[in-house]
């Protein structure tokens, strides 16, 4: 797989998945996805993971689908937070959530710390080709896998995808965002996860 | 020091419902035990960073879970418990295996001796410190007080294998 990929604008990418999502669903951000995905608008189902520990957000998103297995979890990360935890897709694909989507936005960069290259990325590898999320993801045992590069077959196709039976796998190469920073805290972390599971306890999903 | 099927009727009375674990040689052996409680389901992660993590997003979605580990795996996991138990705040417990504390055998010198519970002091875990069968009680009661005071917890178990 070379570096020279087609990639959709992150914040288009977002921007389809905030259209498409239902009321009900939990929406789980991480990093830039949490920064672009704040900009578009709240609900009390979101969960931009700020602060966070980088890697965890698919794991969070792990104990969700399995604590509402009515309910609709998705989890957005980026490449270099995957990298992080690579397990995680192992430990989603054990337990098999029906309900737990996983989005994966690869930019092929740490873009909020000025853009360096991952260590999957073409441009620090040894042999030249980015990293196959595509294949881990079906290895490890993902019921339904996506791989979109253009924006437009990704708004065309993102209703199918979330109603997928998963757990399921998307990848979406995006563009880096120029001079990007990191996510701003929407507010004290501890108050956000008390509204959140209360708004879960009560919801009708 | 303690069977499966004790381990197994703890948490049930404790009010857990999912147990987040990776095992090692004593807590390996309770996991059938574990899977066979109609009132638990063990979910089983690749990496101890991970548990905290599934644990939050099951305390999250309104499971009680409790996560399973070895102190190793708990040296391992600073990071996430630190953005978990304190950032986030969420009153997780856990019951951490406590390697070559009843003998030192298989690793003369075993470092985790020195290390594991100073940082759980480092990390603001109140922790109950277990090393003979007739304790298994207090687990149960430090747990009821953590839940009580919305605050995580957690149980140290003594081992005596590698």
């Amino acid at each position: 797989m070379s570096d020279e990929r087609e990639r959709m604008p992150l914040h288009d990418a977002m921007l389809t998945l905030h259209r498409a999502r239902r009321a009900d669903d939990v929406v789980i951000t991480s990093m830039g996805a949490a920064r672009e995905w704040m900009a578009l608008g709240a609900s009390s189902l979101d969960l931009p993971l700020v602060p966070s520990s980088m890697g965890m957000a698919p794991a969070i998103g792990l104990g969700l689908a399995l604590a509402q297995p009515h309910r609709r979890i998705i989890v957005v990360n980026g490449d270099g937070a995957m990298l992080m935890n690579l397990g995680s897709l192992v430990s989603i694909t054990a337990a098999a959530p029906a309900n737990l989507t996983l989005i994966l936005e690869d930019n092929s960069a740490y873009e909020v710390t000025g853009a360096q290259p991952t260590p999957g990325a073409a441009a620090a590898r040894a042999d030249a080709t980015n990293v196959d999320f595509v294949a881990m993801a079906r290895a490890c045992g993902f019921r339904s896998v996506y791989h979109y590069r253009s924006a437009d077959t990704w708004a065309r196709e993102v209703d199918e995808v979330l109603a997928a039976t998963g757990p399921t796998f998307v990848l979406l190469d995006v563009g880096t965002v120029p001079g990007a920073v990191g996510p701003r805290s929407p507010g004290p972390a501890a108050a956000r996860a008390r509204k959140l599971r209360r708004e879960l306890a009560t919801g009708a999903a | 020091m303690f069977s499966g099927p004790e381990i197994a009727a703890l948490f049930t009375s404790m009010g857990i419902t999912h147990v987040v674990s990776i095992a090692d040689s004593t807590i390996g052996a309770w996991h059938p035990a574990i899977e066979q409680s109609p009132d638990l389901r063990l979910v089983r992660v690749c990496r101890e960073g991970e548990a905290w993590a599934v644990a939050a997003g099951l305390y999250l979605g309104g499971a009680t879970p409790l996560v399973l580990i070895q102190c190793t795996g708990f040296f391992e996991s600073g990071d996430s418990l630190r953005n978990v138990l304190h950032d986030w705040q969420l009153p997780i417990f856990s019951v951490i295996g406590y390697r070559s504390y009843l003998n030192q055998d298989t690793l003369p010198g075993d470092t985790c001796l020195a290390f594991t519970e100073p940082l759980l002091d480092a990390w603001r875990i109140d922790y109950r410190l277990i090393t003979a069968p007739s304790q298994l009680d207090e687990i149960r009661t430090h747990y009821f007080a953590c839940r009580d005071a919305g605050t995580p917890g957690a149980a140290l178990i003594a081992e005596g294998k590698a």
